[in-house]
């Protein structure tokens, strides 16, 4: 599964300070300890507190590569603070993200086209997030569709099937589940899967372990990317057992420490 | 039509064995054996010859007259198996320090293997007698002698391997680990040797050799899962391979009554087997089959160009 680290966001107060002061040593330090930890990919926010987000998503990009090559997957709501990032990524980006309305997917995919990135299509649209398995299918076939327009492959596609708050949304969650294994079965080869594990537990107690026990699920149902925290250990011994137990790895006694060693 | 091809993210780790004159390449490929259209090949499997430091007793009629008065002198039989099968390895088996067969001591083995290696100019694969407390005496003083030479020695097991790795990590040399036909075992040996801060990357694996209707097909099956697991990246069963076919055919009731080639036979099709299951060492006892398991290897190769 491809792990994408949460932790360079400026929604949390300490990188909001540091995007705003030009601290790069505390976010090359956040992305080191992300790499070490087991991410493949880190997602980088600028944050609602930002004055000028183009400026402040080139100003992470730039910094953290001083430091690592990761593939970063870019994260806003505005096309333009996207591209900034695209510009001067020197791995292959991930565009996190665009929705299943028309003139926003045509945005972000000429986006992805020209920088050769990967794209996240999140299954909702100007209505809102579905609460039906059938509409959250609906809407992932809608992005399937304009990714092949576009001559984006399917492995470079990554539906969300927006995961909600467990004391939100807790009769949804096994919709959510049920629609990661349809949305793998849209098209040949099959698009990837990811979610924001965070979302599960926001604003509740026991955050990592309902993080944990709901990748697992989704894991067996074919879920293959997550933004999350992989600093939450538990939580990445819970993603590397599960991945044994789907056959993915070859056990062997010290298999924790086997993964890491990749 | 177009050939669907997989895609690896791994690759099989390179392996340099020998001191800079003789030194042969392992490994490197990132594609199942011979599969050329579907990755790299950089580096044919080897075909190596085995010799015991010591005159050989119980090794059938067939084997020990193909051999002749050679083996009566190590040094004589290593310089003349060489020179006879152009084989590009040689492994020696310090069998005579087993307490079941001379159980010489460690010192008088060292130095008829010293000999053993002034009389031939090939990398040197050695290893133990078999017997886990003569070999942890051993092992040490046979790595002390070769240092310099980047041998590959053997073996590590999982219940005894923190002996030998620490002396090749000392001498630097290369390290064969040994599991019981076991993927899992053979994984985490790895991770035990790795921990122990020696190189992963120098690291030759002995999945455990089983002979042609002696239970190949399990050792071919682990090879190959364990390959594929390599070519999806896992880099804990990246090592290449050594398959000791001569000691296992050389045991069967076929290689014993088989009539005047049956053992050669049953050699060649053990090794090309074993060869097509993603082995990079081949060890045998018969100068033929050396012969014969080498220019099949050439044949081979050739399609790749």
């Amino acid at each position: 599964m491809l792990v994408i680290g949460e932790l360079i966001n400026g929604m949390f107060k300490d990188v909001a300070r540091a995007i705003q002061n030009r601290e790069s040593d505390i976010i090359q330090h956040l992305a080191e300890e992300q790499v070490n930890a087991g991410a493949a990919a880190l997602d980088i926010n600028v944050g609602p507190y930002s004055k000028d987000p183009k400026a402040d998503m080139k100003w992470i990009v730039e910094s953290i590569q001083k430091v690592t090559d990761i593939n970063l997957c870019l994260d806003s709501t505005k096309a333009d603070c996207i591209e900034e990032g695209l510009k001067v990524a020197k791995s292959r980006a991930i565009i996190n993200s665009t929705n299943a309305d028309t003139d926003k997917m045509d945005t972000i995919f000429a986006l992805a086209k020209k920088y050769d990135a990967q794209v996240i299509g999140l299954a909702m649209d100007k209505s809102g997030i579905p609460n039906t398995k059938e509409k959250r299918v609906e809407l992932a076939a809608k992005i399937v569709a304009k990714t092949m327009d576009f001559g984006i492959g399917a492995e470079d596609l990554y539906l969300d099937p927006m995961l909600l708050p467990i004391n939100v949304g807790q009769d949804q969650e096994k919709t959510i589940i049920e629609s990661i294994r349809e949305f793998r079965q849209l098209c040949t080869p099959a698009p990837n899967t990811l979610v924001g594990l965070s979302n599960i537990s926001q604003g509740a107690d026991t955050r990592s372990l309902l993080n944990r026990t709901f990748l697992t699920m989704a894991l067996a149902n074919g879920l293959t990317a997550a933004i999350l925290d992989p600093l939450d250990k538990d939580l990445m011994d819970a993603l590397i057992t599960a991945e044994l137990i789907l056959n993915k790895n070859i056990y062997c006694d010290s298999f924790l420490e086997a993964y890491r060693k990749k | 039509m177009e050939l669907l091809k997989e895609k690896c993210v791994g690759a099989i780790n390179e392996l340099e064995i020998g001191s800079a004159a003789n030194a042969v390449k392992i490994g490197g490929q990132s594609c199942m054996q011979f599969l050329f259209k579907e990755g790299a090949m950089p580096h044919a499997p080897v075909a190596a010859v085995e010799i015991l430091d010591c005159k050989p007793t119980d090794w059938p009629e067939e084997l020990v007259t193909s051999l002749g008065s050679m083996v009566k002198d190590p040094a004589v039989w290593a310089k003349e198996m060489v020179s006879k099968t152009q084989a590009k390895i040689l492994c020696v088996r310090l069998q005579s320090a087993h307490p079941d067969w001379l159980n010489r001591s460690s010192d008088d083995v060292v130095s008829v293997l010293k000999k053993i290696v002034s009389a031939v100019n090939v990398p040197l694969v050695v290893i133990g007698s078999g017997d886990d407390e003569k070999d942890n005496d051993l092992m040490p003083k046979v790595s002390q002698a070769l240092k310099g030479y980047n041998a590959l020695l053997g073996i590590a097991s999982q219940n005894n391997y923190k002996t030998i790795t620490a002396t090749c990590l000392a001498d630097g040399h290369s390290l064969i680990a040994e599991s019981p036909i076991d993927v899992n075992i053979a994984k985490q040996l790895n991770i035990l040797v790795s921990d122990m801060g020696f190189d992963p990357r120098r690291i030759v694996m002995h999945p455990t050799t089983a002979s042609l209707g002696y239970g190949m097909e399990y050792t071919y099956s682990i090879m190959e899962r364990s390959r594929l697991a390599a070519f999806m990246g896992d880099k804990m069963l990246a090592m290449p391979f050594i398959l000791f076919i001569g000691a296992e055919t050389w045991r069967t009731k076929e290689a014993k009554d088989g009539g005047a080639a049956g053992g050669v036979n049953w050699e060649i099709a053990t090794a090309v087997s074993m060869l097509q299951a993603g082995a990079e060492i081949l060890v045998m006892r018969s100068p033929s089959t050396v012969k014969s398991v080498s220019k099949y290897i050439d044949l081979l190769m050739k399609k790749g160009e």
